[in-house]
């Protein structure tokens, strides 16, 4: 098992419990062995510290020194689009389509109905071709 | 997280004939409240000195707020406390944001590991320890400059408590 995202000074994290959950932000500095301390300028999460338990590591890391100020931070995450960055992973893209699901007007249900009937529909009927094909010909 | 304050209690005998002007004497102490701080400052003093409660006066008592919350420190504390066959002293290393954090940690890992409880526990010292003066391994191993270490056996904690499901479809992947 090789180990690939560590806790590390420029970690970004996302935070997946609590009022901040959701959001990310960067590992400032490493407390003791269960807690780490987190900011997030740019995405609204205060300077704290946080337990592991609460956080899920992304792929991504910042070079920044320990202890950095929350100023230099925000330059440094929107220098190099920590935010958009992930978003375009496909972890961030899960996320919002479990996001879109969940904020489905009954309306867009039922579009989302008809379509899934209407791509059945077209799949169906090729499975068809080529069912009755197999069961003419190799049997 | 800081169940503790840390209160400066200055209390003195109160003024007689022969000394009007009695000594005034200070104490830091951690106690979750006012009330108790003072408790406690008359606990200690009447050790110290001939003077008790109802001979005394508290001068003042002011609560000591943490100069900068946000920044880790190494803190050594210094304790005596009262085990079931004898009283012992110790030295205990901690690695936290506050004053509080470390004497409140401090507690509770006295109570875990010697059954000790508030009651037996004097702080004597709490300082903050630079990272070549460390003496204990498990300090020590957090002080280095370009610490990482993975998460080898991750529990992803559900978001809130109408995700918890008491039966799951697959088994849970702990890797990261």
């Amino acid at each position: 098992m090789v180990f690939k995202k560590f806790v590390e000074v420029g970690r970004v994290v996302l935070i997946t419990y609590g009022e901040d959950a959701g959001k990310l932000a960067v590992v400032v500095d490493i407390v003791d062995h269960n807690r780490v301390l987190i900011d997030g300028p740019t995405t609204g999460v205060t300077r704290q510290s946080i337990s592991f338990k609460r956080l899920s590591l992304t792929p991504l890391v910042v070079k920044i020194p320990a202890l950095i100020g929350s100023k230099a931070l925000s330059a440094v995450v929107a220098e190099e689009d920590i935010v958009g960055k992930f978003g375009q992973t496909a972890w961030a893209k899960k996320i919002q389509i479990r996001k879109t699901r969940a904020e489905l007007s009954d309306f867009n249900r039922f579009q989302l109905m008809v379509a899934k009937k209407e791509r059945r529909a077209i799949v169906g009927k090729e499975f068809a071709k080529l069912r009755t094909a197999y069961l003419k010909s190799g049997k | 997280m800081s169940r503790f304050h840390e209160y400066q209690v200055i209390g003195r005998h109160s003024p007689t004939e022969k000394e009007p002007t009695p000594r005034l004497y200070r104490m830091r102490i951690f106690a979750p409240n006012e009330v108790v701080a003072k408790s406690r400052f008359w606990y200690f003093l009447k050790k110290a000195h001939k003077v008790k409660k109802a001979s005394g006066e508290i001068v003042s008592v002011n609560e000591i707020f943490e100069k900068k919350p946000l920044t880790p420190n190494n803190y050594g504390i210094w304790i005596r406390y009262d085990s079931r066959s004898g009283t012992h002293n110790m030295y205990k290393e901690y690695r936290e944001l506050t004053r509080n954090d470390a004497v409140f940690a401090c507690y509770q890992d006295m109570a875990a590991r010697h059954r000790a409880r508030f009651r037996s526990i004097h702080i004597l010292k709490v300082e903050i320890i630079k990272d070549e003066d460390v003496r204990r391994p498990y300090i020590k191993q957090l002080l280095d400059k370009d610490l990482k270490f993975p998460l080898p056996h991750r529990v992803v904690r559900p978001s809130s408590k109408k995700y918890v499901q008491t039966f799951v479809a697959a088994r849970p992947n702990t890797f990261v």
